[in-house]
Order: C-alpha cells, then structure tokens, then sequence
C-alpha cells in the first residue's frame, strides 16, 4: 500500500545514508557511500538520486549513470535494485514512481543495478537490456502493410479477449523480471507478449511461428530458462502474472508439436 | 524570404489525393540504393522508419533511450482522435478539419488540418490490424469516448495508457523490419549536428552515448522526428531527455523554426509539490469528463478541508464562465482560468514558494451517480499514479491540479510535403509546426505523428529521392562530415572544460523560471523584453560557471544534460522573441496587452501569418519571416466556448 501523507507533512525531510554501486563497463565494481541531510519526504526516488548527484557534481567528483526518462512509470527505462528488490519494495510501482515517504529517517538504503547475465552493466547503475529488443525483433508483431489494413471494424473482438490482450500489453520491457530472477529468465517479457499477440484474432495467422521465434531469440539473447520461482511476477511494477508463461509455454509445444506433424507431412498450421 | 509552402491547387478535399497521385515515386530495384536517416523513434519516427524500410529504402534510425520503444509518445494517456463516426454522433473529416482549425484559433494550414483529419481512419485500421488493444464495446467494436472539449466522441483509447499501446504497434512494426534488415537501429545515440551538402541535408553527426564517440553519417535525405522541446520550461509532462538539440541544431544550420511561441499549457497536471521536483505529472484530460472543477469562493476557505466546504461556497468557475463546455473547455481556456483564480488568492493546496497553486478536480458527484467501480474502471491507474505521487486518495477527497507545459505546437518550418526549406530535410510529428496552429485539440498529437509517419512521409521522401536521384551522391568522406564533427567534439570539449561550480541542472532550473513567468501562460511585451536579457546573462554564466565532471568518454548523463541545456538557453531567446513580436493573443499565447476582459483577442489583420525564424549567427539577431495563411474554404471566426 501506498503511504498517505501526514496533514502538513509535505515539508518533512529525512536524513539518509546510501551504499551506491559504481562500476565502469568491463571492470569489476563496488558500493560507495554518500549521506545526504535533507530529502523532502515528496520527493521521488530519482529526485533523490538527483539530489546525491547534484551533491557529487558541486563537488566536482563524478555523479552516477543511471537510467531513467518519462519519470511517470510508463517507458520502463528506471531500473534500480532497491534494498535487494528490484524496483524496490512496493508492489506494482517502478523505481521512478517509489516516494520517499516509504522510507524512514535514519534509513540505509542498498541502491545497484539491475543484475543478470543478459544485462550487462554499461555504467553504474544503468545496463544493456538489448536483449529484450532482439526477442521483440525475431516475432513480437504481426506482420501488417502500411496502408493495407482492412478497415477496423469488419474484425470484432470480444471484450474479453481485447481486456485480456490489453492486461498483457501493459508490459513496459523494464527487465525487473529478468532482475529478479535467480536463473536471469525472461519468460515474464516474452510471455507478455505472446499472449498480447495470440490471444487477439490479427495475431492468431502468425501464432505459432511467433512463439518458437521469440522462445529461440530469448534463449540465444543469454536469458535463462524459467523454473518457476514466480520472484518475477512478484516484482512487475504492471501486474504481468505468471499466466502469461503458461500460455507461452501452450503455445510454444503446440507449435512445436505441430511443426513435428507438419516436417512428417500431416496438415500444417502456421508452423516455424 | 518565405520559400513556397507548396499548397496543392484543387478543392480542399481534393488536395492530398490528386497531389498524391503526381508525386514522383523511386523504381522498387532502385530503393535498396538510397539511405534514409530517421532521427527519433516516437510514433512519427516509428511508423515512418518502418514503413520506408518496408518498402525497400535502406533507413538507419536513432534515439537517445536504450530502445526505440521508450520514446516520450509512451506516455500519452487520453486517446487519439479519428473521425470514423463509429457513435453515428455526426462526426465526419470535414467536422474534425474544422474542429482542429477552430481549436488552433485560426493558426493553422488550412490544407495541412484536412489532410490530418482525411488519414485519421487509416491510422486506426492500420493501428488494429498490429493488435494495438483499443477498448471495446460488449459488442466487439470499438469503443470511443468524447475528448478535450469534442462534441463528438471520436476519440479511442486503451486504458490510460494509448500512447503506450499505439507507440508498441509502431515499435512491433519498426522490429519487424530491423529482424529483417531493412532497418538498421542505433539506440543511446544523440543527434548532435546536421550535415549540409551543396545546401541539402546529406547527413548528420551523433554521439553515442554508451561510449563517447562522435561521428557523421552520410544519406540522401533526413528525416527528423524528435519531439517537441517543451522541457525549455524545465518542469513539464515531458520525460526528462526530451530535448530542442537536434531540431535547433538544424535551425542553426539554416532550418527556419516557425511559431516557437506557441506552447500549450495542460490544464489538468499535479500541482508543483517542491523545489527539488524534476517534473510534472500529466492526469488526463479525459478526467474532465466525469470531475468537477472548482475553487472556494472565499479565500479564507482555501486552506480548509475540501468535505467541509459547502456547496454555495464553492466556485465552480469553467461551469460559471464558458456554460456551454463547462470543465471540456479548449486547454489553453481552461489553464488561464485555473491560473485566473490562483492569482486571485483562491487556489488550494500546501503553498510552495508562499502561494497555493491548485484547483480541485473533484469526482464526488460522478462517483455517487455512476459508483465508484466505473470511475475505478476508467480511471483506475491515473487515480493510483496520483495515490503515488501526492500520497492522497482520489476517491476520498478531490484530486488537485494546476496547469503545466505539455506541448509545443511551434517546431520547423516544412511546407505541405513536411519538408523543411533545406532540401532533404523533413521533418515529422512534434517537432514540426505543420498542423495545430496556436493551440492543439486533445488526442490530436498522436493523430498527427502516425499520420505524417504512415501515410505523409514515406510518399513525400520518395517525391524528394525520386527529383535528386542516384548520381552524384555524397560519400561521407567530404570537408563538410568532417568539419561537422570537428565542430562537434570542439563543443563537447568546451562543456567539459569550463570546469565552474554549478551544475547544469541549477541553469536549466533559473531558464524554466525566466520562460514560466514571462513565456508561459500570460505574456507582456515588458516581461519578455527583460526574459530575453535575463536569458542571455544565464547563457553567459553557464558558459563560465557550469560543472560536468568526467571526460565524456563513456556513458555521462551530466554531459548530455549540459549539451541540452545549452542549446535550450539559445533557443529560450528565440522563443521569447517570437512571442514579444507577435502583438495579438491566440491560442496558447497570451498577450496581456491584448484582451477583451480575460478573452483573447486575436488580430488577424497583422497576425494571420505563420513566424519563421532564421538564425543568423551566435549573438546576431534572428530574421523573421511571415508565411501568410490563405484560407479559401473556412472564414475566420472568433473562438467562443461559452
Ligand atoms: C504526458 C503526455 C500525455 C500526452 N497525451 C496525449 C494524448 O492523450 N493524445 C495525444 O494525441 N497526444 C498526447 N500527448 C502528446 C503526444 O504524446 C506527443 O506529441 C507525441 O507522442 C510526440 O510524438 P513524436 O513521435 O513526435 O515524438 P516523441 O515520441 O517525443 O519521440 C521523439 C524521439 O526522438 C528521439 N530524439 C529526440 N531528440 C533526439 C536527439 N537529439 N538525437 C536522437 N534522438 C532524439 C527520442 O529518442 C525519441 O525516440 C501527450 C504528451 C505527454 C507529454
Ligand atoms: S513483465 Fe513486468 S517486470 Fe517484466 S519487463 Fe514487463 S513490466 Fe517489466
Ligand atoms: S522513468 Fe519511465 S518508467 Fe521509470
């Protein structure tokens, strides 16, 4: 839950102690740590990571590298690790969404990177989440012409299904997943994903091509294999459940299954 | 002078598909030949990378995030209009021609606005057909709602979250044709320069910020898609690294910048909270809908809890001014209002800086009407990113909000084909001025980038390659790639070696300042004659006084940021000057000097011309060109909401 504000408590500060990583790229890292005296409790977790950089830069030492854009949760650039917890710890929030009122005066606080195989750190606190790009790239969309759509309407979806689709949908890439994982898996992405596309009629043509495509990208991406930890779920700042890995799973043997039948000449359906 | 807008002879209606069809095209063997650089990966860069790359252009394409899929379209939330008449509610293209026209306060092209609202239905059949998840009726159609002071309900959404599912269709789209090849994709680059060829944009110079380097690129044409700059104001809706550099960088370079004074103000943000805060949050306009808007009469009321403020003592001042829009007024309307009744010592909320900046938006009677399930269900994540933020419950007591910069309707100059006055050079989505005039209508940006990116670019880009043809073609290896990054990495130098004490944040936070009060919602010929020379003094003390640490050869976000501001004190003045030249208000410019009691006055006698600014050198004065608006279809008219 969220903490509500005390009457007049917009003007509160709190004094903190940070252990922050540091690291250039290819070289091994560690924590530093900085005080700072006064965040105001309204304040956003960035804005106090601004706070410690401006303090760093008057100084003339060098300020973090982090990542960070829209600062309203929604791009999925933010990606700090929190007290061990990616995201930190309120369920259902990114890094750039996490007030400062959740935390107390006096607090240390353990600020790193994301941490898997398949992210590598560029600098500090912001790594290469390229991968995710590469599993998009090999199936995540349905094939469509510019200027050849049929017109909208003639294709009805069932509210349902379109709901369905877009609680799917809501997956900002962010990587928290994959963060969170002991096996560094990205099958929370990927299955948000599919099942975005191939629960929708417009993507049920590509379906099974789609599935093996984005499963193969995923494992050659250096993206570990799931065996359902659920830590994933856990952490998604959007609510992604782990039905979507089910459904991945479904859809990814389905379609193997039926490319088996389709290389033994038995009828075909879409097919990798 | 002007150069030519090139306005298609013919009816109005006509214009696009009979100028369409003579528009010259490039042999499909020969397409592989030319390179195409798409600057931006928002859903005008997106869907315009992907749809030439699809039709066999080589297209290289950059931003400055770590994925073309975090460009700052993610963040829209409202919807995007169409008018495809789906409620049978008398909408029709020419109904949304002239909404946006009027909505633009007379500001606009006449021919650009129709062609917008012409490819509005192509945009949402191409958007469906990549499985972008708009709402549904039981039925299985789609759904729309009305939208930003619309009578009609044309607008569609998802969620609150449409830019996000219509930038992911764009993003499906652009990596389908970077798996197939057609795209090459360079992420965590940053424009920093355009490269001039025998007067045409053959190129441009990026520096990758993951490892430092600088270098040119060399192409047949550029095509800039990089958003809007409202980040000028420093807090703003925008994400932190939305930037003027590569649009201002071309306007050095002699792309004239049209309307920089434009800028819209959204009436419905979370107020400013403190003075660490680094930006501001947008709630959608769509809440206008079902909440209320009002203030305490009194202003002895207003530090008083909301609930104990009774009903004849509240003011509900859209519903009193304009009764027939009520709190869906116009948003350069609904800002000066909100801002009205500040000033008058009625806001609400904690006060920062000794005054309280705030208006309820209250929910009380819609929830009681309607429950609070349907207000959850349409409002849900926008209720639950304010519970964030301010630490309130929105169900509980009203929300509060105060207007923000959100928008910026001024960019480059391009004439119909959006190309800017440098052959080869387009320019598409926010960074152009091309189609809300003085003012944007709601769900009318997203319209417009897809639009340019789908359906306008890909056809005028080929027109372009088709005229230069294959011989003669710059290498990249001429004088002007190298001088361009010479220059380049003498100016990263420069912001490295000043090495003073302050950071460039302190600067971005004293220009935000300076434009807020003087350029934002009400202008005086007084306050911008002294913003232009406050500016240029913050200009000169950031050149001696700002500190980036670090020697910029790896990932260096103060680096970045000091560029950026840099760029921003240049381009603040020009701004400014736009606005203290234009003697007239209209839209989201307000001229105090000019006004019926509170309404704008506009004067289209002297005014009804579109402001292109040249740049003429560091420190010299820019020239202003005037491209006078030509309507032969609508007559001007005066904006009434009331
Ligand atoms: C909070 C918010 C809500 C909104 N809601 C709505 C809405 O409901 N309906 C509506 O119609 N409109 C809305 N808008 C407006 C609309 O979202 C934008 O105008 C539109 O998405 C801009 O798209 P674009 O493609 O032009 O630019 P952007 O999406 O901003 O993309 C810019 C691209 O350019 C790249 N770029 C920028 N500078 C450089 C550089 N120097 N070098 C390299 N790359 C660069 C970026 O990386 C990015 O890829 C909203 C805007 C905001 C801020
Ligand atoms: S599934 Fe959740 S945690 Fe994983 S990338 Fe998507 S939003 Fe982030
Ligand atoms: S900065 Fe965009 S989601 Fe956090």
């Amino acid at each position: 839950m969220v903490k509500e504000n005390a009457p007049g408590g917009h003007d509160a500060t709190l004094r903190l102690t940070l252990r922050v990583w540091r690291q250039r790229r290819g070289q091994p890292g560690a924590f530093e740590e900085h005080t700072l005296a006064a965040v105001p409790t309204s304040a956003s977790f960035l804005e106090m990571m601004d706070l410690l950089n401006e303090q760093l830069v008057r100084a003339g030492k060098e300020p973090f590298a982090f990542d960070h854009d829209c600062r309203e949760g929604i791009c999925g650039m933010c990606s700090m690790t929190i007290n061990g917890m990616p995201h930190g710890p309120l369920p259902g929030v990114t890094t750039c969404q996490l007030h400062m009122r959740n935390f107390r005066d006096g607090e240390t606080i353990t600020v790193e990177p994301w941490r898997a195989r398949a992210f590598p750190v560029l600098r500090d606190l912001a790594v290469d989440r390229s991968g995710f790009d590469k599993v998009i790239q090999a199936g995540g969309f349905i094939s469509v012409r510019t200027g050849s759509a049929p017109e909208a309407n003639t294709l009805p979806v069932p509210k349902p299904v379109a709901d369905a689709a877009m609680d799917a949908a809501e997956c900002i890439g962010c990587g928290a997943c994959v963060a969170s994982c002991k096996n560094g898996s990205a099958m929370l992405f990927v299955g948000a994903k599919v099942t975005h596309l191939n629960l929708l009629p417009q993507g049920a043509p590509e379906a099974d091509r789609r599935a093996v495509a984005m499963v193969r990208a995923m494992d050659d991406a250096g993206f570990g294999n799931c065996t359902n930890y659920g830590e994933c779920q856990a952490h998604c700042p959007k609510g992604i459940t782990l039905d979507v890995i089910a459904r991945l799973n479904r859809d990814y043997l389905g379609a193997r299954l039926r490319g088996f039948f389709a290389s033994t000449g038995k009828p075909r359906r879409g097919g990798d | 002078m002007i150069p030519d807008a090139k306005i298609p002879a013919g009816p109005l209606a006509q214009k696009w598909q009979s100028h369409k069809t003579r528009l010259r095209l490039v042999n499909p063997a020969n397409r592989r030949r030319y390179h195409v650089i798409v600057v931006g990966s928002g859903l005008a860069g997106s869907a315009a990378a992907a749809s030439l790359g699809e039709l066999g252009y080589e297209v290289s394409c950059f931003c400055y995030q770590d994925s073309p899929r975090r460009a700052h379209s993610i963040a829209a939330q409202g919807g995007i209009n169409a008018a495809k008449n789906y409620q049978g509610d008398g909408d029709s293209v020419r109904r949304l021609f002239l909404d946006t026209i009027k909505g633009g306060d007379y500001r606009a092209r006449e021919a650009n606005v129709h062609r917008l609202a012409e490819l509005s239905t192509a945009i949402i059949d191409q958007c469906v057909a990549q499985g972008v998840p708009f709402a549904r009726e039981y039925g299985g159609h789609l759904a729309n709602r009305s939208f930003g002071g619309a009578q009609v309900s044309r607008t569609f959404y998802a969620r609150g979250q449409t830019g996000q599912q219509l930038l992911l269709g764009a993003y499906s789209a652009l990596s389908r044709q970077i798996g197939a090849g057609a795209v090459r994709m360079y992420p965590r680059h940053e424009m920093l320069d355009l490269v001039l060829v025998g007067g045409h944009a053959k190129g441009i110079v990026t520096r990758n910020l993951a490892t430092g380097e600088v270098r040119s690129w060399a192409a047949d044409c550029v095509v800039l898609c990089t958003g809007g700059y409202g980040n000028v104001f420093y807090l703003s809706t925008n994400a932190q690294g939305c930037n003027v550099t590569a649009t201002h960088r071309a306007h050095r370079r002699g792309a004239l910048f049209a309307n920089p004074c434009y800028t819209q103000i959204h009436p419905t943000c979370i107020p400013v909270h403190g003075e660490d805060q680094s930006k501001l949050t947008l709630m959608s306009e769509s809440l206008r809908n079902d909440g209320r808007v009002w203030v305490p009469r009194d202003a002895a009321d207003c530090g008083k809890d909301p609930s104990s403020i009774p009903e004849p003592d509240r003011d509900y001042f859209l519903e009193r001014k304009y009764p027939s829009y009520g709190n869906l007024a116009p948003r350069d309307i609904a800002s000066r209002a909100a801002k009205e009744v500040c000033d008058d010592g009625r806001g609400v909320g904690p006060a920062v800086g000794g005054r309280r900046l705030g208006v309820y938006l209250d929910f009380a009677s819609s929830i009681s009407r309607l429950g609070e399930g349907v207000i959850r269900e349409r409002y849900g994540n926008l209720f639950d990113m304010y519970g964030n933020i301010t630490g309130e419950n929105a169900y509980r007591r009203p929300m509060r909000i105060y207007p923000a910069v959100h928008y910026t309707m001024g960019g480059l100059w391009v004439d119909y084909n959006l190309q800017s006055n440098i052959p080869g050079l387009f320019v598409g989505g926010e960074a152009n001025f091309s189609d809300h005039g003085a003012n944007r209508l709601g769900a009318s940006a997203l319209m417009q980038g897809l639009a340019d990116g789908y359906f306008v670019l890909p056809s005028t880009v080929a027109d372009y390659l088709a005229g230069v043809g294959l011989a003669g073609r710059p290498s990249g290896e001429g004088a002007e790639y190298r001088q361009a990054v010479a220059e380049t990495n003498d100016r990263v130098a420069r912001l490295l070696a000043v090495r003073g004490k302050e950071t460039a944040r302190s600067y971005h936070k004293r220009l935000g300042r300076i434009v807020w009060e003087a350029c934002g919602m009400a202008r005086s010929r007084e306050g911008l004659t002294k913003a232009i020379a406050d500016i240029r003094a913050l200009r000169d003390d950031f050149w001696r006084n700002v500190s980036v640490p670090g020697d910029g050869a790896d990932l260096t976000p103060e680096l970045e940021r000091a560029g950026r501001v840099a760029d921003f004190l240049e381009f603040g003045e020009l701004m400014c000057r736009d606005a203290l030249v234009r003697e007239e208000s209209c839209g989201g410019h307000f001229r105090t000097e000019h006004q019926d009691d509170g309404e704008a006055r506009r004067d289209d006698a002297r005014f009804a011309h579109v402001a292109a600014w040249e740049w003429r050198g560091e420190g010299a004065e820019p020239v202003r060109h005037a491209e006078p608006l030509v309507y032969e279809d609508v007559q001007f008219t005066t904006r009434s909401y009331k």
